[in-house]
């Protein structure tokens, strides 16, 4: 009953993905019919049972995402911080501004050279160029957040006793730029994401979807190189809808209205 | 106590082109203790400087300002203010609004809120206790934003054309709930007001500024008994005398 219902209500969508199955299904088997140029849907499913039965996807999940997961949380780390003295005190942001508008536009991928020289096939080497992507989003976008603090609430909160520059930040500026700061952390995100791929390239690990894409690539096993694909495509839309669910919810409650 | 005295204060601003502009020019004023001040004049005319300048959020170039013989240099939680525009903060419920000021003195929690629903209370808001403020109306969330200031106990409430944006029932109402809150409070209240109706509903003393430069030019008491008619005679009449006296400094200048 409840499937049915769930049915009714998306039948659109599902219709849609349903039809584009079956002609991916039809155009693999009966027109091209070479695995190597477009595997087919059940190709693929079966790639997908057999990685998982033998455990290699889920260590290639956790593999990717503690690539990710440094990447990231030192993008964090570095990023807001940076971006909150850049946005708040004038000197901070004259100083490193030329210095970051030199380095941001650099494309992270071409920081895998450095990436091996200093930190060699490790780990690490894959989440830096991970950072490389997602820290100059959350720079900006936390500095933005906090040029634009609105002045009636710093003065409201100066009025009411809050005067220190630390407690100014943490009570009014920060809370008020969260909106912009968790848009860059998307934005971040999704940067990093892309750069998942070229950073396991390298062979930094023997797993990791990003490697076994390109591994797979080597063996001509399409079908695989297809699954990993969809994977890769699967976990980030994923992670982008856990992040922005939580935010969502717990963080921007506030806003809720302002922006449909 | 919360008696301020205004000696000799003048404002300039330079602008970016280096152009001096003098907002304010040699104002004195006293303001007693428990007096509900209004300030009026056209826009323009550092109304609005002059109670910053009380507030401490500016320092005025020449002159000074006291609070009970203390020099006024920065905001302190004494000089309560509701500003002109929504200044709550968005993320941040009503209750947690109020309670931010006696947080900030160093206040604990249960304390802090303990206080705040009191004020919630006074201005009638206690069931949007944890709304958020993109959730109330206009004249709510000026209630709040008095509530806030009232929180931290001040000795001087400065209030910038707090009714200004609001429609006309809706100020109204607000301006009793101000006199009832001012009587029971017991504070002094410096209000900045376009509108001599306002000014002749709530003032003790009406003070006249005309612009650029600022200057005061007549301190009016406004000695109608309280509480006040909207449209008694008596009203009417001193209504018509402050009117008259504006019209007459329009034409000086």
């Amino acid at each position: 009953m409840k499937l049915k219902e769930v049915a009714q209500k998306n039948a659109p969508e599902i219709t849609s993905l349903i039809v584009a199955v079956t002609l991916w299904q039809i155009v693999a088997e009966f027109i091209i019919k070479r695995e190597l140029l477009l595997p087919s849907f059940f190709d693929v499913v079966s790639s997908f049972i057999s990685t998982v039965e033998s455990g290699t996807l889920f260590i290639d999940f956790s593999i990717s995402l503690m690539h990710f997961g440094i990447g990231v949380i030192a993008a964090l780390l570095i990023g807001i911080p940076v971006g909150i003295v850049m946005g708040w005190f004038k000197t901070v942001n004259r100083i490193s501004d030329p210095i970051i508008e030199i380095l941001r536009p650099i494309p992270p991928l071409a920081w895998i050279p450095f990436a091996l020289v200093w930190l060699g096939l490790t780990h690490t080497a894959a989440g830096f160029v991970i950072f490389v992507g997602a820290v100059f989003p959350i720079i900006i976008n936390t500095y933005t957040g906090f040029k634009s603090v609105s002045k009636i609430n710093v003065e409201a909160a100066k009025v009411l006793g809050c005067v220190k520059q630390r407690s100014l930040i943490r009570h009014i500026a920060f809370p008020s730029s969260l909106p912009s700061i968790t848009a860059g952390i998307r934005i971040g995100m999704g940067v990093g994401w892309m750069c998942l791929v070229a950073a396991e390239f390298f062979g930094v690990s023997k797993n990791g979807l990003g490697y076994k894409l390109w591994w797979h690539y080597g063996l001509h096993q399409m079908d695989f190189v297809l699954m990993y694909m969809f994977m890769l495509g699967i976990l980030g839309l994923t992670i982008d809808k856990v992040f922005r669910k939580y935010i969502d919810k717990r963080l921007l409650k506030w806003q809720s209205g302002v922006v449909v | 106590m919360g008696k301020v005295s205004i000696e000799n204060v003048s404002q300039y601003f330079i602008n970016r082109e280096g152009y001096k502009t003098q907002a304010l020019k040699d104002l004195n004023l006293e303001i007693k203790d428990k007096e509900f001040v209004c300030i009026i004049g056209p826009s323009g005319c550092g109304k609005t400087t002059l109670l910053r300048i009380i507030a401490g959020l500016e320092n005025p170039s020449s002159g000074k300002v006291t609070l009970d013989g203390e020099k006024i240099t920065k905001p302190d939680p004494k000089r309560g203010m509701v500003f002109q525009e929504y200044s709550l903060f968005p993320w941040r419920t009503v209750i947690r609004n109020i309670t931010f000021g006696p947080e900030m003195q160093g206040m604990d929690k249960n304390k802090s809120e303990e206080i705040a629903e009191e004020y919630l209370k006074l201005v009638g808001l206690e069931q949007f206790k944890n709304s958020y403020p993109y959730e109330l109306s206009g004249g709510m969330r000026q209630r709040v934003a008095i509530a806030r200031a009232l929180a931290n106990d001040p000795e001087v409430l400065l209030m910038d054309e707090p009714f200004g944006s609001l429609d006309a029932q809706t100020r109204n109402v607000l301006q009793s709930e101000l006199l009832d809150i001012w009587e029971k409070k017991q504070i002094t209240i410096a209000f900045v007001t376009h509108s001599v109706d306002e000014a002749v509903f709530l003032a003790d003393k009406i003070v006249m500024l005309t612009s650029r430069p600022g200057k005061i030019t007549n301190i009016i008491d406004v000695n109608l008994p309280r509480p006040r008619n909207r449209t008694s005679p008596d009203t009417n009449q001193f209504r018509d005398r402050v009117l008259k006296i504006l019209a007459e400094e329009r034409v000086k200048e």
